[in-house]
């Protein structure tokens, strides 16, 4: 912009600011109830005015991590002295832990669907940017008979819509017993995001120059320990950024998770929908999972911040 | 002299004695991945091709008969189909454009020295980082009738958003509007800081007014990247299907995406679902192929 000079510029100016933080701050609101809602008790978080200043508590995690039944009977001073705390909160609440027949604890299905969206984001991401990571160089440095064409066609993966490929997948999948499977859902988010890793990281790896290479060739190297040595280091940064991007992408996957698993491989993007059901939710439970699970991207995105014009764009603009 | 030339070897033809050679390299690197992505992206699409012209139901062990191409002719000729055509370009238009004019505003207004005005890029963009399908959700509580925070924010009373056939679809609009205005302001932002500054103050010098000094330098500069932003949420507004899935069971907002997947797996029309899953890939892939050409244009600049 050009410099400011006039009253009139330095007051517009000061009013664009001003909208930006306003909007700053409506865009942040639903993040900001989702945070909310997980820290309220159960009668708060549906009243009307809506409750903004509350204490705290913990009672919707402590939900969240456990099978409960509703209490018929309050439980006895001497049972709830003797209870941990966050099983007191689920006695305040008016339900109960179930417990096996030798006092073990119930889990939710919370944990075992948070657990395969780790395992399953985890594995696809490591095997999606080492094979793109490879591929990336090799169509960096060397010269490929159709180059544009491999490129287009491995973009052009990524840009299928889920239930296209799901419904094939689906019958496929069945075939060979791959269906509600880590498995089935790792290699899915795999080739998903392979096309998107080998993209962005050609952007990477192009701009390391083929000079370092080149010395180390001179000086003995093979192809491949210069790749290593070399190459790899160099281009660390990037593969972090491509990696929390695959990451993210397969956390936060919902078709391919809805279609192809119910129980077994279930992650947590499906099973948090299928947790409101009919009648009145416990939104204080839906929004303290949903918080769990929102965490590590927020994290990331702080962590990615400089690298999100490129990721977004398919290294197609670099800042 | 001569002998030093002699034996300062060719560094590709050195390491092609030792190691692999570049080829094999090339080869080892790329090969893989091409068919990995064959394995579960062509051959899946062959496999349905197959079978949209067949009468399957993957529900039934009925062996699947041949039927040539009376699913295509059913399915371009059946008015709900079209219906939920309709359906999905309101809500590409709505949102896109919603998306532009929120995300282009805002880039507009950000586009000058603010304190901390990288953490308030980072703030805004976290939205379109996060989970629709679960963020999604959360909005069917933010919608409430009843107890809905926008309700008594904005003074509506018991106004039904996601209840009322005709306001559902503009509502899951706005959810999509509010999480990725910030992939169009990151673009254009992007776009709008590359904008020479001498070109504003050759402006300002010439005494232009703020509308022509936008539609003559701003605009016309940024619009390629912006116009990567345009196709590439078209793309993927044309796809939804977790949003509208999840916030809304409104037959007005039955997306072409929503639509195929129940047909495919709540009524378990697997031929007929291959054989329309076909009609919205060829539509899809027309896109890519403009979208993935000004990618290419972009880079090149």
């Amino acid at each position: 912009m050009a410099a400011i000079r006039t009253p009139v510029q330095v007051a517009l100016n000061r009013t664009a600011i001003a909208a930006v933080l306003v909007i700053t701050l409506i865009f942040l609101a639903p993040i900001y109830w989702i945070a909310s809602t997980a820290f309220k008790p159960r009668n708060l978080a549906t009243t009307i005015p809506p409750t903004v200043i509350f204490e705290p508590e913990l009672s919707p995690f402590a939900k969240l991590f456990t099978k409960r039944s509703q209490l018929r009977e309050a439980p006895t001073p001497e049972e709830y002295a003797a209870a941990p705390w966050w099983e007191r909160l689920v006695f305040d609440g008016g339900e109960k832990v179930v417990r096996s027949g030798r006092g073990e604890i119930q889990l939710s299905a919370y944990p075992n669907r948070f657990l395969n969206s780790l395992i399953v984001a985890i594995t696809s991401t490591v095997l999606a940017v080492g094979m793109g990571t490879f591929t990336a160089y090799g169509f960096s440095r060397f010269k490929v008979k159709g180059e544009q064409d491999l490129l287009f066609f491995i973009l052009s993966t990524r840009m299928l819509p889920p239930v296209v490929v799901a419904i094939p997948m689906f019958l496929m999948y069945r075939a060979v017993g791959l269906n509600d499977t880590h498995w089935g859902l790792i290699l899915l988010y795999t080739a998903f995001n392979l096309s998107f890793s080998v993209w962005l990281m050609k952007g990477f790896i192009d701009e390391i120059p083929r000079e370092y290479e080149e010395a180390a060739l001179v000086d003995g190297y093979t192809r491949m320990e210069a790749f290593f040595k070399i190459v790899l280091p160099e281009a660390a940064t990037g593969i972090a950024a491509t990696a929390v991007f695959c990451f993210i992408t397969a956390w936060n996957e919902y078709a391919f998770a809805l279609i192809m698993t119910n129980r077994r491989a279930q992650t947590a993007p499906p099973f948090i929908p299928s947790q409101v059901g009919s009648g009145l939710p416990d939104w204080t439970v839906i929004a303290a999972g949903t918080f769990l699970f929102l965490l590590p991207v927020a994290i990331f995105t702080f962590l990615l911040r400089n690298h999100l014009l490129r990721g977004m764009s398919f290294g197609a603009i670099r800042k | 002299m001569a002998t030093t030339t002699m034996t300062t070897l060719d560094p590709q033809s050195r390491a092609a004695r030792r190691g692999m050679s570049d080829i094999a390299i090339r080869n080892l690197f790329i090969i893989p991945t091409i068919l990995f992505l064959i394995v579960f992206n062509i051959f899946p699409l062959l496999y349905s091709l197959g079978y949209s012209f067949t009468d399957f139901r993957a529900s039934t062990n009925a062996p699947a008969n041949f039927v040539g191409l009376q699913n295509y002719r059913e399915l371009l000729a059946d008015p709900y189909i079209w219906n939920n055509f309709t359906v999905t370009a309101k809500y590409v238009i709505v949102s896109v454009a919603g998306q532009v004019f929120v995300g282009f505003g805002v880039a507009m207004l950000l586009n000058r020295s603010i304190p901390f005005k990288g953490l308030i890029t980072t703030l805004l963009l976290l939205p379109m980082m996060l989970s629709m399908a679960v963020v999604g959700l959360f909005w069917k509580l933010l919608y409430d009738p009843s107890w809905g925070v926008i309700n008594y924010l904005l003074g509506l009373g018991d106004f039904e958003w996601l209840g009322d056939p005709d306001v559902a679809l503009y509502a899951v609009a706005i959810t999509d509007i509010w999480m990725w205005s910030p992939f169009v302001m990151l673009l254009s932002l992007a776009g709008l800081s590359a904008v020479p500054k001498h070109l504003y103050e050759a402006a300002a010098i010439d005494r232009a007014g703020p509308i022509y000094t936008f539609f003559r330098i701003t605009l016309p500069l940024v619009l390629p990247i912006l116009m990567i932003a345009i196709i590439f949420r078209t793309m993927e507004a044309f796809k939804t299907f977790d949003l509208a899935y999840i916030l809304s069971t409104q037959p007005t907002t039955e997306v072409i995406s929503i639509r195929l997947y129940k047909m495919a797996f709540q009524e378990w029309q697997t031929g007929r679902s291959c054989a329309l899953a076909y009609i919205v890939l060829i539509m899809v892939l027309g896109v890519t192929n403009i979208y993935v050409k000004y990618l290419n244009k972009v880079k090149e600049r």
